[in-house]
């Protein structure tokens, strides 16, 4: 990923805060896409990531639990149990496929998703 | 040099592994003749067959294991003459093999007293896996049964008996009491009392005149002018050493049998060896294993240059199955001037211990224990070392009670090194603790492995574990078995640090007693706890983001990500009405349906959008949840039963439902299901099930453990001719015992399987509340019961829980539109996954 387009960020207004269950996740649709958002009420954090396993390709993954490891904050996708970190997106069960993570800010009870410019070119290209 | 083995039994065996561990290559030629048609099995563990053990299983080395230690195996080929001229045997086939060294481990038949009519079909001898595969043909037709002889034996074909289903079985034995040769007279008296509730009759001082009937047997008649009425028998009197090859070559044999042998286990014929059953060393005869292996290593030492003697050997036992406990070691019976006896007796609970404490009350002799034996191994030890005893000798069978520290654990520490841990393989302290810190062996499986201790009896297993959990502990190496890095505890300490502190959400038990986060392993596990103690609704506020994704949606996730729904069909009964219903639904939402393996119907392919509009659909007509997503109680199956089958002994669907709706929504370590037939031709398996009742002429057999899966299993019988509240009433307490001490995600096969004592135990809980907690746990199932509410109801009548089922937070209207379906058969289906 290039690092200078990532800097720039549209800030997508997705729900209100109390829209997220405590600790668990809800889906956020985004034009075409789908993206989980998490809210760690335990740790006071809040995460997004693609909504899509790339395990099997399953729209489930803001239907998992999320949880730590090692402190590492990660969710685990309901069909088969693999985990992903929320932070990197790298698959925590030992597996090659990874998943994209964004950035999530709160204000005014809102919860914006930041999605960056070479996202919205990749949207723009399919 | 060749060496010839006649008989390929226990013993036999034994010596073979022995000679071949310690011989040089090639040094011997060995050839081995056994009568029966397979390899040397496990006769001491005979029994298990009925509990669904296979030949196999029992086989104690294969075929290639003797091949490929060149040991030339005749199986089920006899010899029948012994030329000790020429040194050589004679086969039944033909064969003639000579010999430098002979061994006799021929063993011993079933001594069969001369009564007339033994010859009568359906009077069998218990010793070979064909007597039993005879007797599981013959008790499908049989209902009563009887057993000659109410010694070790005797019991243990008396159990083999219940198991093949004759549960209304007599113990005939001759003498005035049970188990004369092991037990006094106050302990045979209450093994009796345990015996009979167990459904056995048991009559002593009976002496059998004839057996009655023509072709096949139909009684028996005693010298005292009684008769019983008996489809079955089984004889076991006592045993007959094998001496018929050594009396037919002139060797000297025991007025009652037996060939004579010295300490070197050595015949007249000084090339002749015999070991095992068939042996008569100083005036005795070895009708146990253990000593059985020692012979052999004697022997093994004297022909490979070493001078290895045999002195005589204990004869303590402990009885290893029926639901009772009984155990005898050293010398039972001292009496008299040099001895002082202890006993201990509760006939409420049905126990009975005495031991033999030397004059100066510094060692134990012997003793007897009845109804508890869990001190057997501990006090064996004790006795054979000559450990010096406490101050108070009786705390060795009554706990010390209150002051100084004493754990059961300290007990196996006090033993000095040498002490013999496993007699049968002879293994000592020494070598468990060994293998345990040089070998790094840290499972029973691999100790087993590594030093064969407890491959034998088993009655040394439990002892073996404590030695290393100890050694394990004491190299700082102990590791507990702890949920995950959020819990370091076990499922069972959860369980009880949940209920003590009243901990009802997955945060307070972060907060009281875990740390971080939590993960997806200990969520569902503490949330499966919760709802077991509490049975509040699962996704009450904060915890259901705690549960399995399942749970959470109450409903199963399908490729694709739509949801089944499987509405509750108690025992598989409906009415036209409700399939009506059913059909409706699934149109009106365009769902897959297909009769499910549980007796009931699942609906596939229900966007999470839809999932409350329809449960509402279900239970406007009265379905409710089926639980088919949680660890919970799932289905219930049932025959027909006598309400229209011609064979039906009992109503199995009423029965099927009503213990369906009793523990319907009940939240266990893993799911739970049940089933109920109508009579014993089991058309509704419930044998395959973690609960199976059969209808009986007399009530209902309830059968635990069992389950099909990956790794199907049998269920056990627990208890026998039950009225229905007393199989509630026992259901009740299995249950709660199941929930609150099972590992997580372990079916109650898998509980029962590492749980010590096995069925047995469980039993022991269940029926005779050894453990004093029946009252407890059937207060605390009806606790359950009583707080069940459908969870479907409270979603569909809850706005807040209603929204959790939109896809989209940001649009609640819109379905997931990347889900699509292929069609098959007129019905739709999942697309297929990349
Ligand atoms: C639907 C059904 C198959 C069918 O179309 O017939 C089914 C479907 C599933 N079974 Fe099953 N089992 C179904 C009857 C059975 C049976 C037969 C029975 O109950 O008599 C068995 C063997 C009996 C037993 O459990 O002892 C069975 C043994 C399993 C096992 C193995 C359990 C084990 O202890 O080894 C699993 C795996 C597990 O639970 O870990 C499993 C797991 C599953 C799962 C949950 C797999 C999954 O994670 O998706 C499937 C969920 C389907 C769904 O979404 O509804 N299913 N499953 C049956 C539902 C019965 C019902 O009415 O509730
Ligand atoms: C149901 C049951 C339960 C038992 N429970 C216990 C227990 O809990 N604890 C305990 O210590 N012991 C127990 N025993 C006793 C134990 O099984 C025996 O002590 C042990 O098997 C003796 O071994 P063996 O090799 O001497 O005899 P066996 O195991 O009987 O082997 C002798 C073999 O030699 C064969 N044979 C005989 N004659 C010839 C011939 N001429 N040519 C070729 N082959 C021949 C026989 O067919 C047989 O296969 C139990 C026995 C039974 C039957
Ligand atoms: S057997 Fe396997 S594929 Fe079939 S329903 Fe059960 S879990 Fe699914
Ligand atoms: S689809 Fe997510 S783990 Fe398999």
């Amino acid at each position: 990923m290039n690092n200078t387009i990532t800097q720039n960020i549209t800030w997508f207004k997705a729900c209100r805060t109390q829209d997220v269950p405590a600790n668990g996740g809800v889906c956020v649709k985004y034009k075409d896409d789908q993206i989980a958002l998490f809210h760690f009420t335990r740790r006071d954090e809040w995460y997004a990531s693609q909504n899509m396993c790339p395990h099997r390709m399953q729209m489930a993954l803001s239907r998992g639990m999320i949880g730590t490891q090692q402190g590492e904050p990660k969710v685990a996708c309901p069909f088969h149990k693999k985990t992903f970190s929320l932070v990197t997106g790298e698959c925590l069960s030992g597996d090659e496929c990874s998943i994209k993570t964004y950035p999530v800010k709160v204000e005014h009870d809102y919860v914006y998703v930041g999605i960056t410019a070479d996202e919205n070119m990749e949207d723009m290209m399919v | 040099m060749k060496i010839v083995i006649i008989g390929n039994g226990m013993v036999g065996y034994k010596f073979c592994e022995k000679i071949t561990a310690k011989a040089k290559p090639g040094q011997f030629q060995i050839i081995v003749f056994g009568e029966e048609i397979r390899p040397a099995y496990d006769r001491v563990h005979l029994g298990e067959f009925f509990s669904g053990k296979s030949a196999d299983d029992l086989t104690l080395a294969t075929a290639e294991w003797y091949s490929s230690n060149n040991i030339t195996l005749h199986l089920g080929d006899p010899v029948i003459s012994i030329d000790r001229e020429n040194k050589t045997v004679l086969s039944h086939a033909g064969i003639t093999a000579s010999y430098d060294y002979l061994i006799l481990s021929t063993g011993s038949a079933a001594f069969v007293p001369p009564i007339p009519g033994t010859d009568k079909k359906g009077v069998f001898i218990y010793r070979t896996i064909e007597d039993l595969e005879m007797m599981t043909a013959h008790a499908r037709k049989a209902k009563k049964g009887a057993v000659i002889g109410g010694g070790l034996l005797g019991l243990e074909a008396a159990k083999a008996m219940i198991d093949l289903g004759v549960t209304d079985t007599h113990v005939i034995e001759f003498a005035p009491r049970l188990m004369p040769r092991q037990i006094d007279d106050a302990g045979a008296g209450m093994l009796k009392t345990k015996l009979e509730t167990l459904g056995l009759k048991i009559l002593t001082s009976k002496n059998t005149s004839s057996i009655l009937g023509d072709e096949t047997i139909t009684g028996m008649q005693f010298s005292d002018d009684t008769h019983i009425d008996v489809d079955m028998l089984v004889i076991s009197a006592g045993i007959k050493p094998r001496d018929e090859l050594a009396k037919q070559c002139g060797l000297e044999v025991g007025p009652r049998g037996g060939i004579v042998v010295n300490d070197h286990m050595q015949t007249a014929d000084a090339s002749i060896f015999a070991i095992g059953e068939c042996a008569l060393h100083n005036g005795m005869i070895y009708g146990l294993v253990a000593p059985g292996y020692e012979m052999a290593d004697v022997v093994v030492s004297n022909i490979t240059g070493g001078s290895k003697t045999f002195t005589g050997y204990d004869m303590s036992t402990k009885l290893k199955l029926i639901g009772v406990d009984v155990a005898s070691f050293g010398d039972p019976f001292v009496a008299g001037t040099d001895c002082n006896t202890i006993v201990f007796e509760d006939k409420i609970k049905g126990i009975y211990k005495r031991i033999n404490v030397s004059k100066d009350g510094k060692h134990l002799l012997g003793g007897v224990l009845v109804g508890e034996a869990e001190a057997y191994n501990m006090l064996l030890q004790t006795c054979k070392n000559k450990v010096i005893l406490p101050p108070n000798p009786e705390d060795v069978i009554l706990g010390s009670r209150g002051g100084s520290e004493s754990d059961g654990g300290a007990g196996v520490l006090s033993l000095l090194d040498d002490a013999l841990i496993c007699s049968c393989e002879s293994v000592t302290k020494a070598g468990i603790c060994n293998a345990v810190t040089d070998q790094n062996c840290e499972t029973i499986d691999a100790i087993k492995k590594c030093t064969k201790a407890g491959t034998g009896c088993g009655g040394c297993v439990p002892m073996v574990k404590d030695l290393m959990l100890h050694t394990m502990k004491a190299q700082g190496k102990y590791i507990r078995n702890v949920l995950c890095e959020h819990f370091s505890y076990s499922r069972q300490e959860l369980y009880d640090l949940v209920k003590m502190k009243e901990i009802k959400s997955f945060d307070n038990a972060l907060n009281e007693i875990g740390h971080g986060d939590g993960c997806e392993v200990c969520k569902p596990a503490i949330s499966s706890i919760m709802a077991s103690l509490w049975n509040e609704m699962i996704l009450k506020k904060g915890n259901d983001t705690a549960q399995d994704s399942n749970d959470r949606y109450l409903a199963n996730i399908q490729k694709g990500g739509t949801y089944s729904v499987v509405p509750r069909i108690p025992g598989g009964e409906i009415t036209p009405d409700k399939l009506i219903v059913i059909g409706q639904v699934a149109k009106k939402y365009n769902l897959y349906t297909k009769i499910t393996g549980g007796q009931r119907i699942d609906m596939f392919g229900a966007h999470v959008n839809d999932l409350p509009e329809i449960w509402s659909e279900l239970i406007d007509a009265g379905f409710e949840s089926g639980h088919a997503y949680g660890k919970a109680l799932r289905t219930v199956k049932s025959c027909v039963g006598s309400t229209w089958c011609r064979f039906g002994l009992h109503d199995s669907v009423s029965f099927a439902i009503q213990i369906e709706e009793r523990y319907r929504g009940l939240r266990s370590p893993h799911k739970l299901k049940g089933g109920v037939s109508g009579c014993i031709r089991e058309c509704a398996e419930a044998q395959s099930k973690d609960f199976g009742i059969i209808a009986t002429e007399k009530g209902w057999n309830l059968f635990v453990c069992g389950n099909g899966g990956s790794k199907p299993k049998h269920a056990l019988l627990l208890a026998t001719d039950l009225d229905s509240e007393t199989c509630i009433k026992y259901l009740d307490r299995f249950l709660m015992f199941y929930i609150k001490t099972a590992e997580p995600l372990s079916r109650t096969a898998t509980w029962l399987n590492k749980m010590e004592g096995g069925i047995d135990y469980l039993r022991n809980v269940v029926v005779n509340d050894s453990l004093g907690l029946a009252q407890q746990f059937e207060a605390e199932m009806q606790l359950l019961v009583d707080s069940y509410k459908c969870e479907w109801k409270e979603v569909v009548e809850t706005q807040e829980l209603r929204k959790r089922f939109n896809h989209f937070v940001n649009a609640p209207e819109e379905k997931d539109p990347t889900i699509q379906f292929d069609e098959l058969r007129e019905q739709k289906k999942a697309k297929e996954w990349k």
